[in-house]
């Protein structure tokens, strides 16, 4: 393998993507155009109800919590939903983070609640729960900095225009090489396949990485998104992250024909990928089965991993069961892509 | 290497498909620092041929040889290749393109070199896409020769070009030959074949049907000249010229002789116009048309 050759595709390729201004500029506008889109959309916090989690004893997950065991849980208006007590710590975060607008522990010997006295929600449900009948709960105070929607979407925007870049920009752009003949051209070289896939992964995690980057840095600048975690952690797992969605175009791209066929199965690959990786909303309380398809997809690893840095302030070794998961799927993908690799059409 | 063993031999080569026999069973060899010319109709098995021979198709059976050895890792550097269509990379000046390919061979000759030999001055920082029909197939050939080739693949390199394109093409060739590389050349052209070829073989379904230099090939298989006449000043008394060959070229007819004297004067005695009259040799394209036939290819 020679580095001089790799350096020359990574240097060509990049060469051919900067100088594309239309897709260069699609890739950089769309995400930010998305992100204060939906910041807009949002900012005037369409959820009419109060949100109260509640952790009771012999309460079912999906029950709705009986006002029998409060009287306070009869109050119209409110969204109470049961919580199995394990959940607690993460459900306390929530509520410093206004997701949940506060907490009941109505466990015999507990007897808690807690709220976010910074939060107006969290505010008004204290006053209507001290001045309803009852067992007093004592109050534990939670302090935090706001979710916002745009906090929590941010990843699925980039993480949608990473899976969009990879694949279509190395899966896509590969298969067009190769029916319009210049990778057969390439072939009649000493370059290798294997130091041709190299240079398409590295040239195109450079520009993925670099324009997330860029992406997230110009629109953090006026959103100030919540940063719980390290941002290195945060680039480690957009890294790894881009690196399996490219390896998965490498993927469809090794021994394909047409560019109509792989126009399909991008589509096929991006379009599930889309909808039940965590983009848009959470996959939390969806049907099983779509939950356990979820985890087939690298870019509901990628969230998952991305959001418990930045909203939960998870370090890399408690993500590491995402990272493991996207290692193995980049190992599996490129290990087929490059043995099915094909330079012809013949 | 001996210097008389070829720089390229094909021994027995085949190459299915499920339903037809591309190239079936030939055999020939290419000697070193010449101009070797591969012709054929189309569907010939030209292109099949030269692709096995550059090592990019792998034949169903058979054996080729690179300087009397099977081809080895050695061989794609030190061969140049332009295939007869070549997609390049968007975006890409001329410039860019030759620095690309030079950075891809372990030895090259120098960019510089490569503008001067196929005249790219003009165009050097141009936008590959933007090239017309002949700057493009100098571009191409200049990628070919980037790593300064022993020999140099030409799979019908002027094919479209227009005629002051295709003699700056030939002058390019001619050129590298000078440089005493092999150029292994595919052509429809019978013109330039006859030009630019020492050795030519003519394939056809397949297999090889005539080898030799174009010369020697043509005193093989003509003894004869070609008499041209416009058809107007053709008489019908001259139909019936003995031992002569008449063929209808519209406007012309064309007779076949070995005795331009004695049919001269047969056209004169039968009241001919000898005004619109030319006598011309045998040409490759002659040849190419009896070994092949005139019958239109699908």
């Amino acid at each position: 393998m020679k580095l001089q050759r790799i350096g020359a595709v990574i240097y060509a390729r990049s060469l051919e993507f900067i100088r594309d201004r239309s897709a260069l500029s699609w890739s950089l506008v769309m995400p930010i155009v998305m992100v204060l889109g939906l910041a807009f959309i949002f900012s005037g916090d369409g959820q009419p109800l109060f949100k109260v989690g509640v952790i009771a004893e012999n309460l079912a997950a999906e029950a709705k919590p009986n006002p029998s065991l409060h009287p306070f849980l009869a109050t119209k208006h409110i969204d109470f939903y049961s919580l199995p007590p394990e959940q607690q710590a993460i459900a306390i975060k929530k509520v410093g983070r206004h997701q949940v607008d506060m907490l009941l522990d109505l466990r015999a010997g507990q007897m808690h609640y807690w709220v976010n006295t910074e939060s107006p929600k969290g505010y008004f449900l204290e006053l209507l729960l001290t001045a309803s009948k009852g067992h007093q709960l004592t109050q534990a105070i939670v302090k935090g900095e706001q979710i916002r929607y745009v906090d929590w979407v941010i990843p699925g925007i980039l993480g949608m225009n990473m899976m969009f870049s990879c694949l279509w920009g190395v899966g896509y752009v590969i298969v067009r090489y190769r029916k319009n003949g210049y990778l057969k051209r390439l072939n009649a070289t000493p370059l290798t396949a294997t130091e041709f896939l190299l240079g398409q992964i590295v040239s195109r995690m450079v520009l993925v990485v670099g324009v997330s980057v860029l992406v997230f840095t110009l629109t953090n600048l006026f959103m100030q998104f919540v940063m719980e975690g390290s941002y290195l952690d945060l680039l480690v797992v957009l890294i790894l992250g881009t690196f399996t969605l490219i390896t998965l175009g490498l993927l469809v791209a090794s021994r394909v024909r047409s560019e109509e066929l792989s126009d399909g199965l991008l589509n096929l690959l991006t379009w599930p990928m889309m909808l039940l990786s965590g983009v848009w909303f959470s996959m939390e309380g969806t049907n099983p089965i779509m939950q356990w398809l979820s985890q087939l997809s690298p870019l509901t690893h990628t969230l998952t991993a991305a959001r418990a840095i930045m909203l939960d302030g998870a370090s890399l070794w408690q993500v590491t069961p995402h990272l493991f998961v996207l290692l193995v799927m980049s190992v599996v993908f490129l290990a087929i892509g490059a043995w099915g690799f094909r330079w012809t059409t013949d | 290497m001996n210097i008389q063993t070829p720089i390229l031999e094909v021994r027995h080569l085949h190459k299915h498909y499920p339903k037809i026999k591309a190239v079936d069973g030939i055999d020939f060899s290419v000697p070193t620092g010449i101009c070797f010319g591969l012709l054929g109709p189309n569907g010939a098995g030209k292109t099949t041929t030269i692709e096995m021979m550059e090592g990019i198709i792998r034949p169903s059976s058979g054996e080729i040889l690179y300087k009397g050895e099977p081809m080895g890792p050695r061989f794609k550097n030190e061969v140049g290749i332009q295939f007869q269509s070549t997609a390049l990379q968007d975006f890409l000046t001329v410039r860019e393109h030759l620095n690309f390919f030079s950075r891809l061979y372990p030895k090259n000759m120098s960019v510089d070199e490569l503008i001067e030999i196929c005249s790219l001055q003009a165009y050097l920082d141009r936008d590959a896409r933007k090239l017309s029909g002949g700057q493009r197939q100098r571009m191409l050939l200049a990628i070919a020769l980037v790593n300064d080739p022993e020999i140099v693949f030409l799979d019908e390199p002027t094919t479209g070009l227009d005629p002051q394109a295709r003699l700056n093409f030939w002058e390019l060739i001619n050129r590298i030959k000078a440089r005493n590389k092999t150029v292994l050349l595919t052509t429809h052209y019978m013109e330039e074949a006859y030009k630019l070829c020492e050795q030519i073989a003519i394939m056809d379904h397949g297999k090889i049907i005539a080898q030799g230099s174009p010369n020697q090939l043509l005193a093989e298989h003509f003894q004869d000249v070609i008499i041209e006449l416009p058809a107007s000043d053709f008489p019908v008394a001259a139909q019936t010229l003995p031992h002569r060959r008449l063929e209808k070229v519209t406007p012309m007819i064309e007779i076949s002789t070995r005795d331009v004297n004695a049919t001269l004067a047969e056209l004169l005695q039968a009241g001919a116009s000898l005004a619109g009259l030319q006598v011309r040799p045998r040409s490759l394209e002659d040849l190419f048309l009896e070994l092949t036939g005139k019958g239109l290819r699908p």
